[in-house]
């Protein structure tokens, strides 16, 4: 376990639902607030450990239902649902090509979301839907699939600024060098 | 090994989750305040970063274009002051009439002031959190509205925070009469989940005679929300069921996309 971008990860997903509840700038326009939980898993799931995609899961989905008027805990499943299948099938992904983590960045953006309102109707709570949930769908998946290469992006900079830079190992041995004499 | 990990992991999560899920409301409710005031330094953060454009905005602001707002609000004052007290003198006469008449008299209403501080993250509820809580007298289903007015209810109540269903969502139904000859009467129901300035009002007498640009208010039933509070105006209506009774559309007038402050009413009275 990363312990540097354990923290990175999870200081991000507490900075992103904290900007979801108090910045409603895309909701003013569009109707719909986008949700960086997903995205964040993708890249937890892609780059980190079991250990981090749980603490994400947990911590993630009790701060964004401590701010929602969802019961709490019910984001923890359908986020860690997610992180784990793609982090179980982790050697079987392509990590470092772009148009991976931008299908599963979509992907997640879709599924979380749906799987949330499924367990909220399980629950027998009545969250409003109605034809304006397809456009909401539709906007959430859509920004989620834009904001993954961004968030990839931001994550790659934190490392390379902060993290112990892999050593470069020269060809150069001091009892290898050839010592030149006067010709 | 790994897998073995990975399980593990699985089986933590799965009974957290259902752990946390399946506490009482009242604990989660705790625990969701404890848990949501980790956020309060952000809070502040994001206030002062709101705040420093509009203050920027203030110190450049000519000193006479400072003068004519003063001289305009002077202005504005005086003429609130003259109907405050043609309207304390109407009250008095309405009170000696309701002494008259044996009726119990209405205490005017005690408003407290409150900032929004979040909206929901989730796009499938319509509710924000003020900072007023019970330090400040707040309790359960206190109404909640602006000078346009009626916003929503108050739906749970932490020390120093409130969570506000607004008008629109599931859980906010709002008794409501037309301002026609014939008072009818119905629920406002949900809302779409991308407009939140449409709600549908339904219950409607199958014969209610409605138009468009219809005032619609409170009706003081159900016991949260005074008698008279405004909410909006009749869109259009259409008979369902066969007739049996009719559906409205209404705009609210209080715009639930842009609240920055909003008013809670602490003495809500439901006589008639």
């Amino acid at each position: 376990m990363n312990l540097l971008q354990t923290t990175l990860v999870l200081a991000v997903a507490f900075i992103a639902v904290f900007g979801e509840a108090t910045f409603p700038v895309l909701r003013h326009w569009l109707g719909v607030q986008v949700d960086l939980l997903p995205v964040l898993m993708v890249y937890a799931a892609l780059s980190t450990d079991i250990l981090t995609v749980s603490l994400l899961a947990v911590l993630g989905g009790l701060w964004f239902d401590a701010l929602s008027a969802n019961p709490l805990g019910i984001s923890i499943l359908p986020l860690y649902a997610v992180g784990f299948l793609m982090c179980f099938r982790n050697d079987l992904i392509q990590r470092e090509m772009a148009f991976a983590r931008l299908v599963l960045g979509t992907v997640a953006s879709a599924v979380v979301p749906a799987l949330s309102v499924l367990c909220l109707l399980t629950a027998g709570k009545q969250p409003l839907l109605g034809w304006g949930t397809i456009w909401q769908w539709l906007v959430m998946t859509a920004g989620g699939a834009a904001a993954t290469p961004l968030v990839f992006a931001l994550f790659d900079w934190c490392n390379r600024a902060l993290g112990y830079q892999p050593r470069i190992e020269t060809s150069f041995r001091p009892d290898r060098e050839i010592r030149r004499g006067r010709i | 090994m790994f897998r073995k990990k990975q399980y593990l992991a699985l089986g933590a999560v799965t009974l957290l989750a259902l752990l946390i899920f399946s506490l009482p409301p009242r604990v989660t409710g705790h625990l969701k305040l404890a848990v949501g005031s980790l956020f309060l330094p952000l809070f502040g953060l994001a206030n002062t970063s709101q705040q420093l454009p509009a203050d920027l905005a203030d110190s450049v602001l000519p000193r006479r274009e400072l003068l004519q707002q003063i001289d305009r609000l002077r202005r504005q004052n005086e003429q609130l002051q003259v109907q405050t007290v043609q309207t304390a003198a109407i009250a008095r006469e309405n009170d000696q009439l309701h002494s008259l008449l044996g009726w119990q008299q209405q205490a005017p209403w005690k408003l407290k002031l409150a900032n929004v501080v979040t909206r929901d993250p989730a796009n499938w509820w319509h509710t924000v959190q003020i900072d007023l809580g019970s330090r400040d007298g707040l309790r359960e289903n206190l109404p909640v509205l602006t000078a346009e007015g009626l916003v929503g209810r108050v739906a749970f109540v932490g020390y120093t925070r409130a969570q506000v269903v607004l008008i629109g969502d599931p859980n906010c139904r709002v008794s409501a009469l037309v301002d026609n000859p014939a008072h009818d009467t119905g629920i406002l129901n949900a809302g779409g989940p991308v407009d939140t300035s449409l709600v549908e009002m339904t219950y409607l007498s199958g014969r209610a005679s409605l138009k468009p640009g219809q005032n619609v208010f409170t009706s003081g039933l159900g016991g949260v929300f005074p008698k008279g509070i405004p909410i909006g105006q009749v869109v259009d209506s259409r008979p369902v069921e066969f007739g049996l009774y009719t559906e409205a559309r209404v705009k609210l007038s209080a715009d639930l996309g842009a609240l920055e402050q909003v008013w809670v009413i602490l003495n809500p009275q439901f006589n008639q």
